[in-house]
């Protein structure tokens, strides 16, 4: 399985995300994780989707979201050429006897703490998935009261941008 | 210069400036509206059929028979459902085919009101694609853009979803609509050139060549270069179920219908080539058995409209990207610059292929006891009506014997449902061929299983006066299942007996069910009648025609390769396998 970042630009329009998500579905792709915002143009959304993948399905699947009406322009961003960051919000169980060890970690990881109360923290994180799993792990000892996490959201590196190649 | 109407007669308008002028349909509450402006157009036929799923696929014969769009409509909820059977059909074999629907008011949508269903939802997956209008300022554009997606690049289905709000609300309708441009809809007609000349240079190259001839050269209406093409190279040429007719078959080039219940010369021919010149093709597993022992030595030019076709299951040496009527002209001009008014030689592959034509035509067995044999009765309509005629076929055993034993000569001539396989096809199919070609003899071949399935569409035909023939190959079964349980379930029959046909209670019985339908309504038993029957179908146009040919229930379709087994191993008849002289 090796995983790949599309970046898709796509009509903003009712249903949009029901047709790229039911295409994965109903074709038998896995999606690790879907991201959807406003991009720089009015009336296009951008989407970030992570796919794992074996062999060769993954020209198969770009070319099947070309083939969705709504579906603009499609890229794959490289790991080497692009920037992917997730970002995440952990509760995290605290005493006063470790609060110090957490916010040692939070530091670490250049995390922020954005709620304190007596026995726990919100913690702030953003980075790559790998950065996100580690800095888990180091939490983990004290205890997850609650993981939220958002899909990948990738760009390319460079001046040039996804949208330069529709005009 | 804009002019105030409603949605509803923007519908009628619209579909009307866009050169629409037959649809097929059945009103309800949500599209109640559109009906009533309807009702007044003098430029558009609406043909009233009694079951939703009659207009999809009349819609489907209509679009398969002229080239042109097929049109259906229908209300909400079930109405709409009802019309998902033919847009899945038309999605999978790829009909121009623009559904409309009427969907309940704007706010309503969601509160789970009467007759309410998500269509749009429901039919996402088997439609090119899909609108929902809730404005009627909106219905010039989307109609105009539907029919836009329907007919060009590859085509397929569209259905419009409109509120029965917007249909009601009045507007200032102008046309041609200002409208958005699709932005991510850019079908690629014009191939490289550099494709073409590698697809040039492995043909000349190739000592074995087929060309694998699929339904993309019908809908692309590339008969005429495909015909070219086969006199610059002299190859061999097959043309799959969907694409029957895009070549003569009675050239001597032609080896017949590839796949699971193709010719022996084009299955084993497929199997030995060294390139396949693929052109509107998909590599279906009925056509290729197992893919990993499909054409093992063969290397693959494929030609298609649909980049995602190409790769999809075969690796492709050369990938060609465009419209088979654009790509075979400029590989013929190729062709033709580099042999110069030579040809290629192609004899030895010739010998061997014409040894295959010889001991292994296509046949069939007589029928004991005198009973009529189904594929004799085909084989005459074909004969008896010529090449001018269509021949619509619904799913199953005489499907394929409809596909071996007509000699077909004309695109358009062959309408079946292939991808989809959807019973009931054919009365319907018939129906909208006939309203879409009214010179021509249409004929509805259809199986006793089939028919129960749509045949109330029959008083469509009689009521509006469209006059097709329809061909019941009554073997008393649903024959193709029952062919599987013989071969492969040790003559275990379960649930294939439908009690229509010989020495059965024959419910219902079709020459009375056809004549309560006001059809003229014919049995035949024997050859002489069979011959009678056919001769008065063809001199009868006032009035549809209703022959129940009473064949015998044992006939199998040959040639067969079994389900998901590789196409070496296709057998002439039962337990025969081919012999290969000198074979590896």
């Amino acid at each position: 399985m090796t995983k790949h970042i599309l970046s898709l630009l796509v009509e903003d329009k009712p249903g949009l995300l029901t047709r790229v998500a039911g295409l994965f579905a109903r074709r038998g792709y896995n999606i690790q994780s879907l991201a959807v915002g406003s991009s720089e143009i009015e009336g296009l959304s951008r989407i970030t989707v992570v796919v794992a993948v074996e062999g060769h399905p993954l020209e198969q699947i770009t070319k099947q979201l070309n083939k969705l009406v709504n579906v603009v322009k499609i890229v794959e961003l490289e790991e080497e050429n692009s920037i992917s960051r997730d970002h995440m919000m952990v509760k995290v169980r605290t005493e006063a006897n470790n609060r110090s060890q957490v916010l040692e970690a939070v530091n670490l990881f250049r995390a922020r703490v954005v709620d304190v109360v007596s026995d726990s923290v919100v913690i702030e994180v953003t980075g790559d998935s790998a950065k996100c799993q580690a800095f888990l792990r180091v939490l983990e000892p004290f205890g997850i009261k609650e993981l939220v996490q958002s899909g990948a959201i990738a760009i390319g590196r460079g001046s040039k941008s996804m949208s330069d190649r529709i005009k | 210069m804009t002019e105030t109407m409603t949605g509803a007669q923007a519908v009628v308008r619209s579909l009307e400036e866009l050169g629409i002028t037959d649809i097929f349909g059945l009103p309800g509450g949500a599209i109640l509206p559109t009906y009533d402006p309807l009702m007044d157009s003098e430029k558009i036929r609406h043909v009233l059929v009694r079951h939703e799923q009659g207009a999809g696929h009349a819609a489907e014969g209509y679009a398969s028979a002229t080239g042109k769009l097929g049109v259906c409509i229908a209300t909400s909820g079930p109405g709409a459902t009802n019309l998902v059977t033919p847009i899945a059909d038309a999605h999978m074999d790829s009909v121009p085919l623009l559904a409309i629907t009427g969907q309940v008011n704007s706010h309503a949508i969601g509160t789970d009101a009467f007759q309410e269903a998500d269509i749009v939802g429901i039919t996402m997956p088997i439609t090119k694609h899909s609108f929902l209008v809730t404005n009627a300022k909106d219905i010039p554009a989307v109609i105009s853009a539907a029919v836009e997606l329907a007919t060009s690049g590859r085509p397929g289905p569209v259905l419009v979803d409109i509120t029965k709000d917007a249909q009601n609300q009045k507007f200032e309708f102008s046309w041609p609509p200002k409208r958005d441009i699709l932005p991510g809809y850019k079908p690629v007609t014009h191939p490289h050139g550099r494709q073409v000349e590698a697809a040039a240079e492995l043909i000349l190259a190739s000592e074995k060549p087929m060309l694998y001839v699929g339904g993309g050269v019908i809908r692309a209406e590339a008969h005429q270069e495909l015909a070219r093409l086969a006199e610059v190279t002299g190859a061999p040429l097959t043309t799959t179920l969907m694409a029957r007719g895009a070549f003569p078959d009675t050239h001597h080039q032609h080896l017949g219908m590839p796949g699971m219940h193709g010719t022996v010369p084009a299955v084993t021919g497929l199997q030995k080539a060294d390139l396949l010149i693929t052109l509107g093709a998909r590599f279906d597993d009925r056509v290729t058995g197992e893919v990993s022992s499909f054409a093992p030595g063969a290397k693959v030019i494929h030609v298609d409209i649909d980049p995602a076709e190409i790769g999809k299951v075969r690796h492709a040496d050369v990938p060609i990207v465009g419209d088979a009527k654009v790509v075979i002209a400029m590989l013929n001009a190729e062709l033709e610059k580099r042999l110069a008014g030579k040809k290629p030689d192609y004899s030895d592959w010739w010998q061997f292929i014409d040894g295959l034509k010889t001991r292994y035509p296509l046949g069939y067995e007589e029928q004991e006891d005198g009973i009529l044999a189904p594929q004799w009765v085909i084989k005459r309509i074909g004969e008896m009506t010529g090449p001018e005629g269509i021949f619509a076929a619904g799913v199953g055993q005489h499907q394929m014997w409809s596909a071996q034993f007509i000699d077909y000569d004309r695109p358009n001539s062959w309408l079946n449902s292939g991808g989809a396989g959807t019973m009931g096809y054919s009365v319907p199919a018939a129906m909208g061929a006939k309203v879409g070609e009214p010179g021509r003899d249409v004929w509805a071949i259809d199986g006793d299983g089939c028919f129960q399935m749509t045949n109330q569409e029959l008083a469509t035909c009689v009521i509006n006066n469209i006059p097709i023939k329809v061909a019941i190959i009554n073997n008393s079964s649903l024959g193709m299942v029952r062919q599987w349980q013989t071969l492969f379930y040790n003559s275990r029959y379960s649930n294939t007996d439908l009690h229509t046909g010989a020495d059965t209670q024959m419910v219902p019985d079709f020459v009375r069910l056809g004549e309560s339908y006001g059809c003229l309504s014919i049995r035949a038993t024997n050859e002489k009648e069979a011959e009678e029957a056919i001769k008065l179908a063809l001199e009868t146009n006032d009035r549809p025609v209703v022959i129940d040919f009473i064949v015998g229930r044992d006939a199998m379709v040959w040639p067969m390769v079994p389900a998901g087994v590789s196409n070496d191993a296709v057998q002439y008849a039962r337990d025969a396998r081919p012999v290969w002289e000198g074979d590896e």
